[in-house]
């Protein structure tokens, strides 16, 4: 055996320990290799949360001192209409983009993991599904914002050269219309993210399971609704509650689909100002960052209780 | 398989094949439109290019240069990814290989890291920066990415299962340091993992939006996806809507160039998350 001696004063003192003492001495250095993460770690993610939550107890303007204001701003936040206003705009804005986002992907998977049709091509078309997430968020708002113009967009013209409309429809300029286009666009940005979860999922499940099914002759519905259902459900949920934080959150398409200009953020008439488009407002254009701070506390407890809910609900199904 | 299965599965294909035309329709549609003029776009629309690219061009980098934003974004995006993935390897690989206290905390706390919104800390954030000098400069975008908690989280399982301890045992008796171990060994059996989060990890960076948006003033200093919200308010290019499809592929052909190379591994790195411990 090799002397330790390339240990250095670690490995000499090592030598002359019990070999228990140098497997403590070998770990020891771990402490070292996870440093720079924890520094960086507390400093830029943990403090950023907990400043947060300091400063939603104060009235903190951006600048100067922040004086101790207790509950205040959670208070004004429970009976501010517009919070709650542009919460069901959130809300309303992802229940439509994820029934679409979920729908599309679950029939998906039910086509690909079909055992009758062994449909082929999965890479490809999964590889495509995907493209649309890829692109920046403020590149496709930008570029629907523009296909979607009521005057000069190319979608309206698609629609009246095919004869679907006579006239050209405001997508982006009408309450009704605004927030589905949203949703849809969502959607369309997404599902192949949620397809590729759930097909993993399926791929997941041991081929045992669909073969000992088929030997017992069991038809295709039947397959799915015993073994690939029940199995899918641990993904199902975690794609809905992933799904769930990131919708709350919803910003970059909103804020930059709106009729105007960044900055006037929420036209047509406040329909697509969502949560977090109100608490940008609040903590980066009229420097109420303490309001701002509850608002993200606010929004987070709601995240947490839905969440919380969600693994109660669909966990139990699961015994 | 019976005729009315075979018409059943090639209208299902049909189906597919419109959808993913779906996907990519879209970006057709602007490259086709960043080469026509404004007139021509807001008389009809066609599939056929046009001649005007030249011009759209001149006009778009008349009103903002571009490039500038690309460039920032690789000043940004570049070292973000590669610290990301070094110290996300070690950390992983520290706390999937050593024995030490605190391990199973830190474990548990990134994980509850993981499941905290972004918006909870953007304040905060914004605050540190402020104390720190360091609003209007590329250090708050790039040095937090040393801390990247879903990469530890993923790249911590990918040690575990790769990883045979009966080699690091090997190297130590042959008299490697241990970090020298982790350079030599660990990180090339690591490196199909670290491909798949640094891609991922990539994209991410490049196309963020809200915290650059925060952070820097600067015009010259804004990255890609900032600097293409500024087309929004340019009164003189919306009459020109073929300069802004232009600028908006400027933005997204890159993304689709990286795509049509690595596509396996971004789809491997999504199925990743997906899959639990």
């Amino acid at each position: 055996m090799q002397p330790l001696s390339s240990y250095g004063a670690e490995g000499n003192m090592a030598k002359t320990n019990t070999a228990k003492a140098k497997k403590r001495n070998i770990n020891r250095i771990a402490y070292l290799f996870v440093l720079p993460f924890v520094v960086v770690f507390l400093v830029f993610s943990v403090y950023p949360v907990l400043r947060t939550l300091y400063l939603s107890f104060t009235n903190y303007k951006g600048f100067g001192d922040a004086t101790w204001t207790g509950l205040d701003n959670y208070k004004r936040v429970i009976t501010d209409k517009f919070f709650w206003r542009d919460l069901g705009n959130t809300i309303k804005i992802w229940g439509v983009n994820i029934v679409l986002q979920l729908g599309l992907a679950f029939l998906l998977t039910v086509i690909f993991s079909d055992i009758k049709y062994k449909i082929r091509g999965l890479a490809v078309f999964r590889a495509v599904y995907y493209l649309p997430n890829l692109i920046a968020a403020t590149s496709v708002a930008f570029l629907f914002k523009t296909l979607l113009d009521w005057k000069y967009g190319s979608f309206n013209q698609i629609l009246m050269t095919l004869g679907i409309t006579h006239e050209q429809v405001n997508w982006l300029g009408s309450t009704t219309t605004a927030p589905y286009v949203v949703s849809v666009l969502g959607a369309w940005m997404w599902f192949g993210n949620s397809f590729i979860m759930l097909m993993a999922g399926v791929q997941g499940i041991p081929k045992d399971y669909f073969e000992a099914a088929a030997i017992d002759g069991a038809g295709r519905w039947k397959v799915f609704g015993k073994i690939t259902l029940p199995l899918l459900r641990p993904i199902m949920l975690y794609v809905f509650v992933t799904s769930l934080i990131g919708g709350l959150q919803l910003f970059d398409l909103p804020f930059l689909m709106n009729g105007a200009a960044p900055g006037t953020a929420g036209e047509p008439s406040g329909k697509l100002q969502t949560v977090v488009m109100y608490l940008y407002k609040f903590g980066f254009e009229t420097h109420q960052v303490g309001y701002a701070s509850a608002i993200a506390y606010t929004l987070f407890f709601i995240i947490l209780i839905v969440s919380i809910i969600q693994f109660k609900t669909l966990g139990k199904e699961e015994d | 398989m019976s005729t009315s299965s075979k018409i059943k599965k090639g209208i299902i294909y049909l189906c597919l094949i419109l959808l993913a035309a779906m996907c990519f329709f879209p970006f057709l549609l602007m490259i086709v439109n960043a080469t026509r003029s404004g007139v021509e776009i807001t008389h009809s629309f066609t599939l056929i290019p046009g001649k005007n690219l030249k011009a759209n061009w001149i006009a778009l980098f008349d009103y903002v240069n571009l490039f500038r934003g690309f460039g920032n974004s690789l000043i940004v995006a570049i070292p973000a990814t590669l610290l990301t993935a070094y110290f996300s390897s070690i950390t992983a690989y520290a706390m999937a290989v050593y024995r030490f206290k605190g391990s199973a905390w830190l474990f548990k706390i990134i994980v509850v890291f993981m499941m905290i919104p972004a918006q909870l800390s953007l304040i905060g954030f914004y605050n540190l920066c402020q104390k720190l000098h360091m609003v209007d400069s590329y250090l708050p975008l790039i040095l937090p990415a040393i801390a990247s908690p879903g990469t530890v989280f993923f790249l911590r399982q990918y040690v575990q299962a790769t990883l045979s301890k009966a080699l690091l045992e090997a190297a130590r008796i042959d008299g490697a340091g241990e970090l020298h171990i982790f350079h030599r060994i660990v990180l090339p059996i690591m490196a199909p993992g670290i491909a798949t989060m640094s891609i991922g990890g990539f994209i991410g960076n490049w196309n963020s939006y809200l915290v650059p948006l925060i952070l820097l003033n600067t015009p010259n200093k804004m990255t890609l996806p900032v600097m293409i919200t500024t087309l929004n308010a340019a009164t003189d290019l919306q009459k020109n809507q073929g300069a802004i499809y232009l600028g908006v592929a400027i933005s997204v052909v890159p993304i689709l160039i990286v795509f049509c190379f690595c596509s396996r591994y971004i789809i491997s790195s999504i199925s990743a998350g997906s899959v639990k411990e």
